[in-house]
């Protein structure tokens, strides 16, 4: 990679960038088709029981509408891995929200009032949704999501802590939360005979793909599922949601084109949310401030469809030295829509929870909480005793310090105010898996000069095609503009999905190989080229998915400044500033947009975002975008993303790190502890929201 | 959204001849609201009386000097009028506290004061609500109800009217003019929107088939100080969690004039007659505020999870009071 | 008395009827529920049948296959759907076709007139990275367009201080920009950048 003129590191414009702001580029519900049809799904209104009876009479008789889908006709599906995407497969009714009919119609609005015409009985049985840290259902899983073990424990924690000079035992609160993507998920297929095409808004064609082939028993090479522009998915898109499987049963009950684009107000029960998660902490420190030890154990829900269990224990595996240490997740089986993955599942709740815990740490101990997580930075992982490939969080919290002005701060709280506004200021750090999975991909020298690249990466707004450009001009020691990138079909060569912050890593991995091998090639080579060109493959099975000696992760420092208005409770972020440790920075542009994202839905989690399950209903309150509050605009002051320069030569070809997900770990603490710092109140429970906020000042 | 029948009327009268015409029918203004309740299935109309292009986009100076503003103004523009802008200020504030501006742009003043409430309950219809379907219960009252109503709420609804507008109208005495097939009449702002009761399903006093031609800012509060202030969850394209407008004059060192009104804390703008009635006279002291704020706030019944609300009018009403007389109180 | 008109003051607007009765029962489309409706749309003149629950939003995405403006909430409460009725920006998802008839549309697609030269806004998204997934850009762009002719119009918004004279026009500090763009949602966290853009074009 080290060349005189390297272009990765290089801050490349996006190359769809044009179609993007011209309007031009098309999503998954943009496939123009003189035979399409629109559907709109019917979910279920009862929070548990099964559907006794569906009576599509009267939907049938409107105009325009084609077919009405109902567990008794839609065609049956071979089991899938993901239970729920067994839509329309029986009766039976999990949570509230599931779709049990599915009406097909001429035009979009043909289809909602045939939705709205559809009549259907329930047998209901009583439900639960209410999580509770004490609920006797409860238990602790075999593992959490990603395959983390539930439990870890080192040393004797419980009697380190009770022995400790100085103490924090603290309880935080995270709501669930959604992920609510911009474009929602949305699907268009059709049927040529036995071949399927679908037009999906998933993170990975590949995944729908072969999901696809299973559930509908097709070959794979008779499915092709594009994913050319993706509005964005945090997660929720990463595997596939239900309305890829009933646009595909629609299209073949109804041999149309068919256009399903979940409404907004679906989206929080059928494509996954955040868990909500009750957290309890202690921790023992000597009065020098290190760690003796840690306990944090985490309390979540998931469905009855599917155990899904936020990972929100595992970075206190990670981050701090400290010779007794207990991770814990317990999980309660709910009639709740399922939970599933958004940005940092895990790493964002639990890292709001312990490095707020480390501020109240601080508070004890009369220490600089800069100063605090210095202390206690480990030789080794903690939980694994694995040597870090690299690690540069002191050097992160020092350099966000510097640039933040942290110095001069007057550690006392509630030390800040300007009129009716409390000031404060908090720090947190952050961290993130180092992930990768196996791809593969090619590479074709055109006798014109050109190259073409092929990968099916999905582009789902981190600028994959640029960055993959970048790797394969640097490996094929081309200029950028001579190579031609395409990404997001399954007729691609195949390719993990955009999740984990592993999606650069795993697609450049196999695109620098494939370019590597035919830049061998070309060298070897004399005259001209044949007419098709010459190509490379590469699959980097067994290289990316090797396991590693070394512990990877990325790292980062967060510092917030907040206002508290007294009058209202309402808090504003004046100043957000992320430093992060990851890897090589590929394209700082486009990089530094991923960080400043992640940060503002860190902003959105601390201060706007919660969600209410509602305990007579079982549903979520806040379904739609008036009631859920993403941050907008005006919400969002100053935010600054920077990193320092690291030199990992453990990672894959590029010495890179994830960068879309730690830019939301850790920012909600690090507003937390800012308003702790304005205010002298410390909050446990988020949104911090005027509710809250206001109370909670007066009664001070 | 099932389908309906679909008339432009060219004058206020063929549009009221038209509604008549039309059972089942509604007018259309600005639609942000209607429209969005039409997806959502809670509106129904078996046909749309179009109202947007009447007549009635004029502002007018009146002899006495207030203001007659259409009913077909759009927010925006009332919010830009200069007229407005010097003389009520709270009502320029106040419908630039709500919506964004593409909605500003598109709703009326009319359809504004008409919009209905954003209670979660009342926008499913696969769920109880009074006031969408009279008898079938309130999933709010014991349900998820942090954003409802303190004050004036029944035991079949607890829901409050989301206007920032209308909240600003009440405080200034502004006036809304309507007319019907048995002619026009007028109705004052603050009584325009009514307390739930047993009736929750109607939000205001407008008989059926009648249409809010205007309202008039009357010369009574012109030229008076006064500002809106409200709270929210974000910092903008939020709906109120508390909301004040205020009106006050002072004259030799007393309290001469006060129109106060609350939103978000009731079924309608809560004009704080109570307050008012301490305030005149009195000598305008961050005692005196509070005394009468607190008397008005009294009567606040809060349910099990918006007693916040009470607290945090409190310091609203207290803030715009304290601001709005800071020159007569140096 | 300084006022804007209301929609459709544009020449083509027709006279004042009774939709559901003056047009031809053929056609297998309900005659009460369907209308003739002309939209100007990025200077092109559409005519079309339309059922009157159709929204401005589907017409473009729909009838004439302009997708630029995104269908993010369907309810007015995202700003995906940003276009531009007779010069203002509004949110294409809850107006009924059948009421623009006679208006001009433009969307974001009307926005690149040769469709070759990009428009300063659009240039300045790209020079500033000012979008990652693009779902919501060509809202974000086109309610940037209507925001800041309402303030080269006088308009105030929430943040305007008191003391700018009315009906002058409103400098677009980086304050009021994200003020007057708060009624488009971005997911991916592009405020930032995007504010800055706009501060581009503007400045």
């Amino acid at each position: 990679m080290s060349g005189i003129r390297t272009v990765v590191g290089a801050p490349a414009e996006r190359r769809e960038g044009r179609e993007k702001v011209t309007g031009a580029a098309r999503y998954a519900a943009e496939q123009p088709g003189t035979d399409r049809a629109f559907a709109w799904p019917v979910p279920a209104t009862v929070a548990r029981g099964r559907v006794t009876g569906v009576d599509a009479t009267a939907a049938l008789a409107l105009p325009g509408v084609l077919a009405v889908l109902t567990h008794d006709n839609a065609p049956r599906l071979a089991e899938p891995d993901d239970p729920t995407l067994a839509v329309l497969q029986n009766p039976e009714v999990p949570h509230r929200g599931w779709f049990v009919a599915l009406v097909v119609a001429e035009t979009p609005e043909d289809a909602r009032a045939g939705a709205a015409a559809v009549r259907v009985t329930y047998a209901t049985e009583p439900h639960d949704v209410t999580l509770t840290a004490a609920h006797p259902e409860a238990y602790v899983p075999e593992e959490a999501n990603a395959g983390y073990p539930a439990r870890t424990e080192r040393g004797d924690p419980d009697r380190a802590f009770d022995s400790a000079a100085v103490r924090v035992d603290t309880a935080y609160r995270v709501p669930p939360l959604h992920n609510h993507p911009m474009e929602p998920h949305a699907t268009t297929a059709r049927w040529d005979g036995d071949r399927l095409t679908v037009h999906n808004s998933g993170q990975g064609a590949t995944v729908v793909r072969d999901t696809l082939s299973a559930l509908f028993e097709v070959p794979a090479e008779r499915v092709t599922v594009v994913s050319e522009h993706v509005g964005g998915g945090f997660g929720s898109k990463g595997t596939p949601r239900p309305d890829v499987v009933l646009a595909t049963m629609a299209a073949r009950l109804t041999g149309r084109t068919v256009t399903l684009a979940l409404p907004r107000r679906h989206l929080p029960a059928v494509v996954g949310h955040r868990a909500p998660t009750l957290h309890r902490l202690r921790l023992a420190a000597e009065p020098d401030g290190r760690l003796t030890s840690v306990t944090h154990e985490v309390t979540t829900h998931t469905s009855r469809v599917k155990e899904f269990v936020e990972q929100a224990a595992t970075p206190a595996r990670v981050m701090y030295a400290a010779p007794h240490l207990r991770t814990l997740h317990r999980v309660v089986a709910l009639d709740v829509p399922s939970p599933s993955w958004m940005r940092a599942p895990g790493e964002a709740p639990g890292m709001y929870a312990l490095e707020s815990a480390m501020d109240e740490l601080a508070g004890e101990l009369g220490m600089d909480p800069v100063e605090l997580r210095i202390v206690n930075e480990p030789d080794t992982e903690p939980d694994s005793g694995k040597p870090f490939s690299s690690r540069h969080l002191v050097e992160c919290l020092r350099e966000g310090a510097y640039r933040f002005g942290w110095a001069g701060r007057d550690p006392l709280p509630r030390s800040g105010r300007e009129g009716p506004l409390l000031v404060g200021s908090g720090v947190a750090a952050a961290t993130y898996p180092v992930q990768a999975s196996p791809s593969t991909a090619d590479a074709r020298a055109l006798p014109d000069g050109l190259f073409l690249v092929r990968v099916n990466a999905t582009d789902i707004g981190t600028g994959a095609r640029t960055v993959l450009a970048q790797i394969a001009a640097d490996a094929l020691g081309a200029p950028l503009d001579r190579i031609r990138i395409e990404v997001g079909s399954s007729d691609l060569p195949s390719a993990p999905l955009a999740g984990g912050s592993s999606g650069t890593a795993s697609w450049g991995w196999s695109v620098h190989e494939a370019c590597t091998r035919l830049a061998e090639r070309l060298a070897g080579h004399s005259g001209p080229l044949p007419g098709e060109g010459m190509v490379a493959r590469a699959d980097t099975t067994g290289r990316a998915d090797a396991v590693s000696p070394w512990a990877r992760h990325a790292f980062g420092a967060h510092f917030a400044e907040v206002t508290v208005d007294t009058v209202t409770g309402e808090i504003r972020v004046r100043r957000l500033l992320g430093v992060y440790a990851a890897g090589r920075i590929l394209n700082p542009r486009t990089a530094r947009s991923q960080f400043v994202g992640g940060m503002t839905m860190g902003l959105g989690m601390a201060l706007t975002e919660g969600s209410t399950m509602d305990a007579a209903f079982g549903d979520f309150t806040e379904c739609d975008l008036a009631s859920y509050h993403v941050p907008a605009h005006a919400d969002v002051g100053a935010v600054e993303a920077h990193w320092v320069d690291e030199n990992d030569p453990h990672l894959n070809p590029m010495g890179s790190k994830g960068i879309g997900e730690i830019g939301i770990v850790g920012t909600a603490a690090a507003i937390g502890n800012a308003v702790h710092h304005a205010t002298g109140v410390r909050f446990r429970e988020l949104p911090l929201t005027p509710d809250r906020v206001l109370p909670a000042l007066l009664a001070r | 959204m099932k389908t309906f029948d679909y008339v432009r009327a060219a004058s206020v009268e063929e549009a009221a001849e038209a509604y008549a015409a039309r059972p089942g029918a509604r007018y259309l203004g600005g639609g942000t609201n209607l429209v969005d309740l039409m997806k959502l299935g809670v509106e129904r109309p078996a046909a749309l009386v179009d109202l947007t292009r009447l007549p009635l986009d004029a502002v007018e100076e009146l002899p006495d000097g207030s203001l007659r503003v259409g009913a077909m103004v759009r927010n925006s523009d009332l919010a830009a009028l200069p007229a407005v802008r010097d003389r009520w200020p709270a009502l320029s504030q106040a419908v630039l506290a709500g919506a964004s501006g593409q909605l500003r742009n598109a709703a009326t003043t009319g359809g504004n004061l008409l919009q209905r409430t954003r209670c979660p309950y009342f926008q499913d219809v696969t769920k109880p609500c009074n006031k969408r379907e009279p008898g079938s219960g309130c999933g709010a009252r014991e349900g998820v109800h942090r954003d409802h109503a303190v004050l004036g709420h029944s035991a079949q609804c607890v829901a409050t009217h989301p206007s920032d507008m209308a909240v600003a109208l009440a405080a200034l005495d502004a006036r809304v003019e309507l007319y019907g097939v048995e002619g026009t009449r007028e109705v004052a702002a603050a009584d325009f929107h009514r307390l739930p009761g047993d009736r929750p399903d109607l939000d205001t006093e407008i008989r059926p088939g009648e249409i809010v031609t205007g309202v008039v800012l009357p010369a009574s509060t012109a030229g008076r100080p006064s500002a809106y202030r409200k709270a929210r969850d974000r910092a903008s394209y939020a709906f109120a969690l508390a909301s004040v407008a205020a009106v006050v004059r002072v004259e030799s060192g007393v309290v001469a004039q006060a129109g106060i009104a609350f939103g978000a804390l009731a079924h309608r703008p809560w004009r704080a007659r109570r307050a008012e009635g301490a305030l005149v006279g009195a000598a305008p002291t961050d005692d005196a505020f509070e005394h009468a704020v607190d008397l008005e706030l009294a009567a606040a019944e809060p349910l099990r999870d918006n007693a916040y609300k009470v607290p945090l009018a409190r310091a609203l009403a207290l803030d715009v009071l304290t601001r709005l007389t800071a020159s007569a109180r140096t | 008395m300084w006022i804007r008109g209301p929609y459709g003051t544009s020449p083509l607007r027709k006279g004042i009827h009774d939709m559901g009765t003056d047009i031809h029962a053929d056609g297998g489309l309900s005659r009460r529920h369907h209308s003739e409706t002309t939209l100007q749309v990025n200077g092109k003149p559409h005519t079309l049948t339309l059922d009157h629950r159709r929204v401005l939003l589907d017409v473009l995405r729909e009838d004439l296959d302009l997708c630029g403006a995104k269908k993010g909430c369907d309810h007015g409460q995202c700003g995906a759907c940003t276009v531009l009725v007779d010069g203002r920006r509004v949110n294409s998802c809850l107006l009924l076709a059948v009421s623009l008839d006679g208006c001009e549309v433009t969307t974001v697609e009307g926005l690149t007139a040769d469709g070759e030269e990009l428009h300063p806004l659009q240039r300045a998204f790209l020079d500033r990275d000012a979008f990652q997934c693009g779902y919501c850009t060509p809202g974000q762009i086109c309610s940037a367009l209507g925001a800041i002719s309402e303030a080269a119009e006088g308009h105030p918004s929430h943040v305007t201080d008191p003391s700018v004279p009315s009906g002058r026009p409103v400098p677009l500090s980086r304050d009021e920009i994200r003020e007057r763009l708060s009624g488009n949602l971005c997911r991916c966290g592009a405020y930032p950048r995007i504010a800055e853009a706009v501060e581009d074009v503007v400045r």
